[in-house]
């Protein structure tokens, strides 16, 4: 390892309004050396990564590239000193081909573009760090693993010495993460700087050299990988041991519950990149949790917008409680008893401008509409959301502040509040864990646990598997928009359910 | 149908379709870097009415057309203030700068009405122009003409072919991405937009000195707008448009033509067409699973922080 | 209650800088006009004092103004309510004529009606056509083929045309030798006026269109979902609103209203259908939409000042003899201000 860092944080400071991001932050970046940046979301481990590319300018503190402070005011500012990011959403443009993308980015080219050499210059980079993709392709036709390679590619044509990863795990199936750290290993082989930044302890524990944690905006301890065991990254994270693991349920007693959404053959029609879903047979009985596994992106979203009326089934048939409901419209099926919590809350239930009543009463306008619609019953609206949210065991906010001052966590509390407040029969739950801290999301499992041991069925869609073994009762894999394989959760090992996903093996306890 | 008709019908279409065509590389570029512009429409006056003056004042064409020019661009430059600095709305700043377009344009041309200029001079492309039938319908036109296509065809090298055309491709489709890249999304907007004024001006000089030879408030009537219609026509790709500018002109020029002989169809049923065609198009195209129209157009890039 | 005066002492506090900042907004446009008319060898004082005067100063004056502002305000609602759910309507001007259009043929076809029936027919044609020729661009929308900004914008040409068509052929008046128009309007179809000016029924209608704007958006069940929507469409769908009908809806009514206008400047002002119907009034009803976002106090003040500033053209043509179309400088000037002072962010309405 080399004695003197490639760069340097000192007493880097960023606080965003109610928030202290980085609080006087001091970090050090070597060579040759994978360096994983651990810490649960808003942790501030972005903020920090952000400010040294050039995207947030620090309060207070400095950057010291070479024993020299640096001043990095824009992403320009950062790739000159050879400073390069793999965001968690990727700033590809889809409408260019992957070599005008990377060429967009590289700093050295002439003004007049030699389309050809370019393209060999990709191609003998992505031969080297075995980053397959082709040059011609425009970005919307690439998978999100393709997407990441390229984002790759950009920086190391760039000449970049300093790379960061965000979450890059995020949305990869397994056997592209394991390629993924054997691209990282061998950029550590020739000499280039790594940051992950990411909140799955595990990986970390697999691929980094040395391991920093942060919390609540500051540095929580640095390890280097051989010292570091899980429970002590669990105790840095989160201050003291947290007793996390959702509480062991035992088996459903409700085997023969009520039917309350069946879909027999539904097909959709695939749309712009994302993928139809194809001849889906699927029941979900009252009293049980249905687990769908997959790498997002196979059919998963659009399984629960068919649920939800959102999308028409091309083919098939979907019932709810015995009734046929494949024309229902969203209003019907909602009024119906079912529940939605979409994977990203404040992007598609929340209302940040209307107040938190407001966005309460867009439960079920009808049912809160007075005189046909000419007004609207605001005290019923409070008692009810007031009354959810004590059942739930969150604070009860002020009902007339608009819901987007609200943290983000917070906000997916009043859409969980929201969404459960009329004990709901049929629940889709995407992600539902997703983004929320610990305790929170401890608390939502419980939640859903309990609803369903009132004689709710549930549509539980994750890619956590943990969470997946631990909730369901029964699992469904889906790959490619179609279920490839279902049973209850003791006849898969987590292994095996990795593949599944993945497509790498097409065995598995088929009986559903 | 005579050759003579024949011939005027395609010559018109040409001499019709070169301001069309200025015009609409001029939105074109805005729209490849996100901005849609509505104010188009003032900027041709501009161009028309600082043309026209100043080639009445110093009797030089040359002169009038670079005025008309540089008119523009500084003219568009407010529109720049506006959206790129003051992150405006685009569609309202495009509106407002039209309307400040016609008024300042009719104070300045007031004086000037009724003014007659010779026309900017035809030149005669030796030998080609000789050829029967075919050189009068292609070789016999002014400057502005024979520099339209050459226009198009730099325009589409630049887009596609440098590092810069590509930047402003990846402005206008995503700004933030553009940035990430580390390229500068104010500075490209503003170069564009300077450059589209350029032709916006040089598209209403065509006007006022090669077509009408005169100065009347408001003598645009409509081709600003005429041209956004066209952008969607042309799919955003400078060489489509030198086909639907050439489409569009011979439209209007058919539709003269059939009025001067006579011909009884309605001329308003006809000048429809053109936006109803444009209309069915973006329809047509925007039904597909890609289109072409940028992706940031529009909207305003807030910046980071 | 220590809090609520609080609160309430904030309110005349921003309301108090809210005006200031406006006038001083208005003075840098009035100054920078002043400069244009300086550098055209005019007396800008001169010019201001004329306008003040012919508009403010007299009766006659301020009724004119009002009438100026009846189609604005119509016109800015046609933008106003759709652009609750972020529908942008570029369309007015069109949606304007073929309002006209349809009220000339009510007018026209039906002219032994008596006032009470042929009124209303005709206001109800009005709203109509505007509203049909504004559905066409929702329905164009929800079918995901094009954006209501650009077809509503290219449809304005295909509306004005039409007019056209119809005034220099079908329609026109043999009686008009070379003017293209339609036959006068019975005089059962001529909107009532007040007071002897020609402030029109028009203007009862405009603010009866406000008012329920308001009230619906501000009390209603509706107004909640269509707020709703016009924060995060994709939410709105899934918590079941049916987002395509409202989009329908508010097409139509916002066409509508802009038919209204056109009906009104074709049976109050011009008696009969003339394709030079409107000087841009839906351009510059959707500039006045956009620089208040909409609100209806915003609207009416926005109109007012937008209809002295125009009606200041016609003014500066007769005593300072220079182009009426000049005073479209003020405006722009006056837009160019108001627009570069707000950061386009919206959401906070």
């Amino acid at each position: 390892m080399n004695p003197s860092p490639f760069l340097s944080f000192r007493g880097i400071t960023k606080s965003f309004p109610a928030v202290l991001a980085n609080d006087c932050i001091d970090l050090d970046i070597y060579g040759g050396e994978i360096h994983a940046l651990l810490g649960e979301n808003g942790a501030g481990k972005s903020t920090l990564m952000k400010i040294l590319y050039g995207f947030y300018r620090a309060d207070a503190g400095e950057i010291i590239v070479n024993g020299e402070p640096v001043n990095i005011r824009s992403p320009k500012d950062a790739r000159r000193y050879r400073i390069g990011m793999v965001f968690q959403d990727f700033i590809l443009i889809p409408a260019l081909t992957v070599a005008e993308n990377i060429a967009l980015f590289l700093p050295d080219l002439p003004f007049v573009l030699d389309s050809d050499s370019i393209i060999k210059r990709i191609e003998e980079l992505s031969e080297r760090y075995s980053l397959r993709v082709n040059p011609g392709a425009p970005v919307w036709q690439l998978s999100v693993g393709e997407r990441q390679k390229v984002e790759l590619l950009k920086l190391l044509l760039a000449d970049t010495k300093i790379l960061i990863l965000d979450e890059p795990t995020r949305s990869l199936a397994p056997h592209e993460t394991a390629g993924l750290f054997q691209v990282l290993a061998n950029l550590r082989r020739d000499g280039y700087a790594v940051t992950v930044i990411t909140h799955k302890m595990k990986e970390v524990l697999e691929y980094a050299d040395r391991i920093t944690v942060m919390r609540r905006g500051k540095i929580a301890g640095t390890l280097p990988v051989a010292e570091a065991t899980e429970s002590r990254l669990v105790s840095l994270m989160f201050g003291k041991a947290v007793a996390e693991s959702p509480k062991t349920r035992g088996e459903a007693t409700f085997e023969e519950g009520m039917l309350l959404l069946e879909l027999r053959g539904v097909r959709t029609q695939p749309e712009g990149s994302g993928m139809g879903i194809k001849d889906i047979n699927l029941t979900v009985r009252s009293g049980e949790i249905v687990g769908i596994a997959g790498v997002s992106g196979n059919g998963q979203r659009e399984l629960g917008d068919v649920v939800l009326g959102m999308e028409r089934c091309q083919r098939g048939k979907k019932f709810i409680k015995g009734e046929d409901a494949t024309h229902w419209s969203v209003a019907r099926i909602r009024s119906s008893g079912t529940a939605f919590i979409p994977e990203d809350p404040l992007g598609m239930a929340a209302f940040p401008w209307l107040s938190i009543q407001e966005n309460m009463a867009m439960a079920d306008t009808s049912r809160y509409a007075r005189y046909g619609g000419l007004s609207m019953d605001w005290g019923t609206v409070r008692s009810d959301l007031q009354a959810s949210l004590k059942r739930l065991g969150f604070t009860i906010p002020p009902v007339y502040v608009p819901l987007g001052i609200l943290s983000g966590g917070n906000i997916q509390r009043m859409i969980l509040a929201r969404e459960m407040a009329h004990d709901p029969r049929l629940i889709v739950a995407f992600y539902p864990t997703r983004g929320l801290d610990v305790q929170s999301a401890v608390a939502a499992r419980e939640v859903f646990l309990n609803s369903r041991d009132r004689g709710a069925g549930i549509l539980f869609i994750s890619e956590d598997l943990d969470e997946l073994f631990a909730l369901s009762d029964r699992l469904i894999v889906m790959l490619r928009g179609e279920i490839v394989a279902s049973g209850k959760p003791r006849e898969f090992t987590m292994q095996e359910i990795g593949y599944l996903m993945t497509g790498s093996r097409a065995e598995g306890g088929q009986n559903g | 149908m005579s050759d003579i008709l024949l011939i005027s019908i395609l010559s018109g279409a040409v001499l019709s379709g070169t301001p069309l065509l200025y015009a609409t590389l001029s939105e074109m570029l805005s729209e490849r870097t996100g901005v849609i512009n509505l104010g188009l429409e003032g900027i041709m006056l501009i161009g028309a009415v600082v043309g026209f003056v100043t080639t009445v004042k110093t009797g030089n064409h040359a002169l009038g057309i670079i005025a008309a020019a540089f008119a523009g661009a500084l003219f568009n430059m407010i529109f720049a203030f506006m959206v790129i600095t003051r992150k405006a709305n685009q569609l309202a700043s495009g509106l407002a700068l039209m309307f400040c377009g016609v008024g300042l344009s009719a104070l300045i041309g007031a004086p000037f009405i009724g003014s007659r200029i010779e026309g900017l001079g035809a030149i005669a492309i030796p030998l080609l122009s000789d050829i029967p039938f075919l050189g009068r319908v292609f070789f016999n036109y002014d400057i502005l003409v024979y520099l339209a296509i050459p226009t198009a065809v730099v325009i589409w090298w630049f887009l596609f072919k440098t590092r810069w055309g590509l930047s402003l491709r990846a402005v206008g489709e995503n700004p933030t991405a553009a940035y990430a890249a580390g390229k500068n999304p104010y500075l490209l907007q503003y170069q564009v937009l300077f450059i589209a004024g350029l032709l916006g001006g040089i598209a209403g000089a065509h006007l006022s000195l090669a077509l009408a030879h005169t100065w009347a408030e408001w003598m645009t009537a409509g081709r600003g707008f005429f041209a956004v219609a066209l952008v969607i026509f042309a799919k955003w790709h400078p060489l489509r448009a030198i086909a639907g500018a050439l489409l569009f002109g011979g439209a209007i020029s058919l539709q003269l033509q059939m009025q001067a002989q006579g011909v009884p169809v309605s001329s308003f049923l006809l000048d429809m067409l053109p936006y109803v065609l444009s209309l069915v198009v973006l329809a047509l195209w925007g039904g597909a699973r890609r289109s072409a129209v940028p992706g940031s157009l529009g909207r305003v890039f807030q910046g980071t922080e | 209650m220590d809090k609520g005066l609080g609160i309430k002492g904030m309110f005349r506090h921003k309301w108090v800088a809210a005006i200031i900042r406006f006038c001083g907004l208005m003075g840098i446009a009035m100054a920078v006009f002043a400069l244009v008319l300086l550098i055209f060898g005019q007396n800008p004082l001169r010019a201001y004092a004329d306008i003040f005067k012919a508009t403010l100063g007299t009766a006659y004056g301020f009724s004119e103004v009002l009438v100026k502002m009846i189609p604005l305000v119509l016109t800015a609602l046609a933008v106003a309510i759709p652009s609750r759910i972020w529908l942008i309507n570029v369309g007015g001007e069109g949606q304007l004529f073929i309002g006209a259009l349809f009220a000339t043929w009510g007018a026209l076809q039906f002219n032994g009606l008596s006032i009470w029936l042929l009124l209303p027919l005709i206001s109800f044609l009005g709203f109509l056509g505007g509203g049909l020729w504004a559905l066409i661009s929702g329905f164009l929308r929800i079918k995901g083929w094009a954006s209501e900004t650009i077809s509503t914008l290219l449809m304005n040409y295909v509306a004005i045309l039409l007019v056209s068509f119809f005034v220099f052929g079908p329609w026109k008046d043999p009686e008009s030798a070379n003017y293209p128009q339609s036959a006068p309007f019975p005089d059962a179809a001529i909107l009532p006026t007040f007071f002897g000016s020609r402030v029109h029924l028009g203007a009862v209608l405009a603010i009866a269109g406000l008012l329920l704007f308001y009230f619906v958006m501000s009390r209603t069940r509706w107004g909640l979902e269509m707020r709703a929507m016009g924060i995060n469409q994709e939410g709105a769908r899934r918590t079941g609103i049916p987002t395509y009908r409202y989009i329908l809806l508010l097409m139509f009514i916002g066409g509508g209203m802009a038919g209204l206008a056109g009906m009104g400047e074709v049976s109050a002002i011009h008696g009969q259908l003339r394709p030079s119907l409107s000087p841009g009034l839906g351009y510059t009803g959707f500039l006045i939409s956009w620089i208040t976002m909409g609100s209806p106090l915003g609207i009416i003040a926005a109109a007012f000042l937008i209809s002295i500033i125009t009606a200041g053209g016609d003014i500066l043509q007769m005593t300072h003899r220079i182009p009426a179309a000049a005073i479209h400088i003020l405006m722009s000037l006056v837009l160019f201000v108001v627009l570069a002072r707000s950061t386009g962010k919206r959401g906070k309405r």
